[in-house]
């Protein structure tokens, strides 16, 4: 909307510019020139303060480390200086961050198509014309969504200990020799059937929100020619609906890189999840644990822009597929 | 639809002239009322539990100077905490709680203040030698008033010991000769476990058998984790958890709560502060368990660990150093004050004389053990000196990540392996740090 508001002043300022005005006039066309800026006033000032300063900031910081003299005690034996890029060399050549990154790629590859299969078949499902209790299913495939990560992992956590789980002590029961899910093989599936128990009701409405919008017509159209209803799902919802699934598939990445909070919760409660389990852990454990942000701020950079590339590749290669018939 | 906006403007602007007009009124009658009168206030972080309520008997008799607790989640975000207020040169509080591990830390970040001058020197006989100088860092400087201590205790079922027939181990062999006996009695009962998530616990028993992690020597710092003593004490543990015999789970998760509960996990080797954590998490154990010394490496000459412990501390921001150690000399040392520390945080004060004085009954859970006081007094008295670096936290999440892929590898050369790897972590921060190293 913002951009309309630009380009109809640059249009109009265009226009103007070759007839010769008198003063008053002049005076007219560059206040209304200011107008569209004081609107967007409070917009950019939000902006600068709370997200481009911020950025400017974390990328000052990774470029500063602070240097000890002697034994480092009392004031005056820190000081800040300019490091180049000593923070970014520390964190890539850092086999725990090479780690953290290899982790969440195996991770994503275990989370991210299961999650968007099940929402899908979920949205499918509830959208068939026979599904009854729909409003019911609904809510409760979401409700997980609106449980904060901490929470669910803490709860899961419990699910998982053998010693107080009431899962393990039903196979302990019928003699059963279950592996612990916190176990260093089973601990990312741990986390990731965490994830996908939070995220499959948020995925799930999207797409199905995109469903209803899909007109009746279309589909009485396909069962008069005898499409089955399986049919009709495979044929003509999925492609239609595709903008939303690759929207999903998109954010569940961003979601997927910035794991945090479910193995930041499980860390405590198993010898599997390293201090630097995930990136953004990583991050974490620098700026918080070893209090040097300067090296966190250089890793946080790094996230940012592999997050950039990667959203903007993945949309790069699905765009025209998925948004080639809406042009 | 200009001239609308126009009005808008005109509002807008009017009530950003209120606004700041508002901001300078109160800004001004702010600073009126604090020149007028001379009341002190001052604002302390502390995580200990009902710290409010011993500070309350100080606000009643000192008007002037009042104090207001701002409860804190821990030792380690609220270090945090200082550490970004102090960074951000604002926020932080006058006083802060402060465990002996972090002040090395904090004195090299410029967070605490050197109170020397403020009259807290004259108060080293009241603590113990080592304490003092865990505050002082051996220099004359002041950095903190000790508050507590945690002496290292070991707690068990005296019922399933009796049950079993094990005596109570006095030294570390015969501690893996109880584990081996238990074990074997039950295979789902564990004398103890080694848990890679509490480094003050490792801290603790590597003191016990001569460790100190850091030193200073001159102008340089020494690190020292990968020397004799801690890789007796990481070998004797990989040993045991390679064995089977002692548990290789982390402390204080659900799981280790539901142990001590239920008979699984028979012993602990705790601190004095035990009792706390023991009610708290097995409240219904209560009258079977009993305390004893920590056993020893060697019987003939006794020597203990801290796992715990914390100062106050006054903060480099704060305006009022002088009242903020009048109120942290009176908290600490006070026989009115310790004694109100004991029954409301249950602390083991570390003022010498005024905790001989306040520690007369045995705490609730252990009331089956009238002389429980007199275990961590004999416990008190061997703990070994230990000198903490300037970058415990990284030796402590080195502890975290290394110790606890040994553990799960169960092999005792995975804990030699990981008390290399923690020195190497150490040093090598230190050296990047720009720290004057060996």
């Amino acid at each position: 909307m913002t951009a309309t508001v630009e380009r109809s002043v640059k249009q109009r300022r265009a226009s103007q510019r070759p007839a010769a005005l008198s003063p008053a006039k002049r005076k007219a066309a560059r206040k209304r020139a200011v107008v569209p800026y004081m609107m967007l006033l409070p917009g950019i000032v939000l902006f600068v303060v709370f997200m481009a300063a911020p950025i400017v900031y974390t990328l000052y910081l990774s470029f500063q480390k602070t240097v000890v003299k002697g034994l480092g005690l009392g004031s005056g034996a820190r000081s800040q200086v300019f490091a180049g890029l000593d923070n970014y060399i520390a964190s890539l050549t850092d086999p725990a961050f090479a780690a953290s990154v290899g982790r969440v790629l195996l991770y994503g590859l275990i989370l991210i198509p299961t999650m968007l299969v099940l929402a899908l078949l979920f949205a499918l499902l509830l959208d068939s014309r026979r599904t009854r209790a729909r409003g019911f299913s609904r809510v409760s495939i979401f409700l997980p969504y609106a449980v904060p990560a901490v929470i669910s992992s803490l709860l899961w956590g419990f699910l998982y200990l053998p010693g107080v789980s009431p899962f393990y002590w039903i196979f302990d029961q019928l003699g059963w020799d279950v592996p612990s899910m916190l176990s260093p093989g089973l601990v990312m599936f741990a986390i990731a059937n965490i994830a996908l128990w939070g995220g499959v009701g948020f995925n799930m409405i999207v797409m199905y929100t995109s469903l209803k919008a899909v007109p009746s017509e279309i589909y009485e159209a396909a069962t008069i020619d005898g499409a089955s209803e399986v049919q009709i799902a495979l044929r003509i919802k999925i492609p239609i609906i595709a903008p939303a699934l690759v929207m999903t598939a998109l954010f569940s990445m961003i979601a997927t890189l910035q794991v945090f909070a479910e193995p930041m919760t499980l860390r405590p409660l198993t010898n599997s999840l390293s201090t630097t389990w995930s990136p953004l852990m990583f991050v974490y454990r620098d700026a918080f644990i070893r209090d040097d942000v300067y090296t966190a701020s250089a890793t946080s950079i790094l996230i940012a822009l592999a997050t950039f590339a990667i959203s903007f590749f993945f949309l790069r290669v699905v765009q025209r597929r998925a948004f080639g018939q809406e042009d | 639809m200009r001239a609308r906006l126009r009005i808008g403007a005109i509002a807008t602007a009017a009530a950003a002239a209120l606004i700041m007009t508002g901001c300078t009124a109160t800004a001004d009658s702010g600073s009126g009322s604090g020149s007028s009168d001379e009341k002190v206030e001052l604002t302390y972080w502390a995580w200990a539990p009902n710290l409010d309520k011993v500070v309350d008997i100080w606000n009643k008799a000192n008007p002037n100077i009042q104090v207001t607790v701002a409860k804190q989640d821990g030792g380690d975000p609220a270090i945090t905490k200082l550490l970004t207020a102090i960074k951000a040169g604002s926020g932080a509080p006058d006083l802060i709680q402060a465990e002996y591990q972090k002040i090395p830390t904090l004195v090299s970040a410029d967070a605490i203040a050197d109170i020397a001058g403020d009259g807290a020197k004259d108060l080293s006989s009241t603590f113990p030698d080592g304490v003092w100088n865990s505050v002082t860092l051996g220099s004359d400087a002041v950095y903190a008033i000790p508050q507590d201590t945690g002496p290292m205790m070991f707690f068990y079922r005296d019922d399933i010991f009796q049950q079993l027939g094990v005596s109570v181990p006095t030294t570390w062999d015969e501690y893996a000769d109880a584990a081996r006996k238990i074990h074997t009695a039950d295979p789902t009962k564990f004398l103890g476990t080694f848990s890679a998530n509490d480094a003050g616990w490792f801290t603790g028993l590597s003191q016990q058998a001569g460790a100190s992690w850091w030193s200073i020597d001159g102008d340089a710092w020494g690190v020292d984790i990968d020397a004799e003593p801690t890789q007796k004490v990481a070998e004797y543990w990989g040993g045991l958890v390679e064995e089977g015999v002692i548990d290789n789970k982390p402390m204080y998760t659900p799981e280790w709560n539901a142990g001590l509960n239920d008979g699984s996990q028979v012993g602990w080797t705790g601190a004095v502060w035990g009792p706390g954590v023991l009610s708290g998490n097995a409240a219904d154990t209560a009258g079977k368990w009993k305390a004893a010394p920590l056993p020893n490496w060697d019987a003939s000459s006794p020597s203990n660990g801290n796992w715990g412990g914390s100062s106050t501390a006054v903060t480099t921001q704060s305006k009022h150093a002088a009242a903020a150690v009048e109120f942290a000399t009176w908290l600490n040392t006070d026989p009115a004050a310790v004694q109100a520390l004991v029954t409301e945080t249950g602390i083991y004060p570390a003022a010498t004389d005024a905790a001989a004085s306040a520690l007369t009954e045995a705490p609730a859970f252990f009331s089956n053990q009238p002389d429980f006081y007199d275990v961590a007094a004999e416990a008190a008295q061997s703990v070994g000196d230990f000198t903490y670096g300037p970058n415990v936290n990284v030796a402590f999440s080195a502890y975290n990540d290394e110790f606890a892929k040994a553990a799960e590898s169960k092999q005792a050369s995975a804990f030699l392996e990981a008390v290399t790897a923690m020195q190497k972590i150490t040093l090598d921060d230190m050296k990047a740090s720009g720290f004057t190293v060996k």
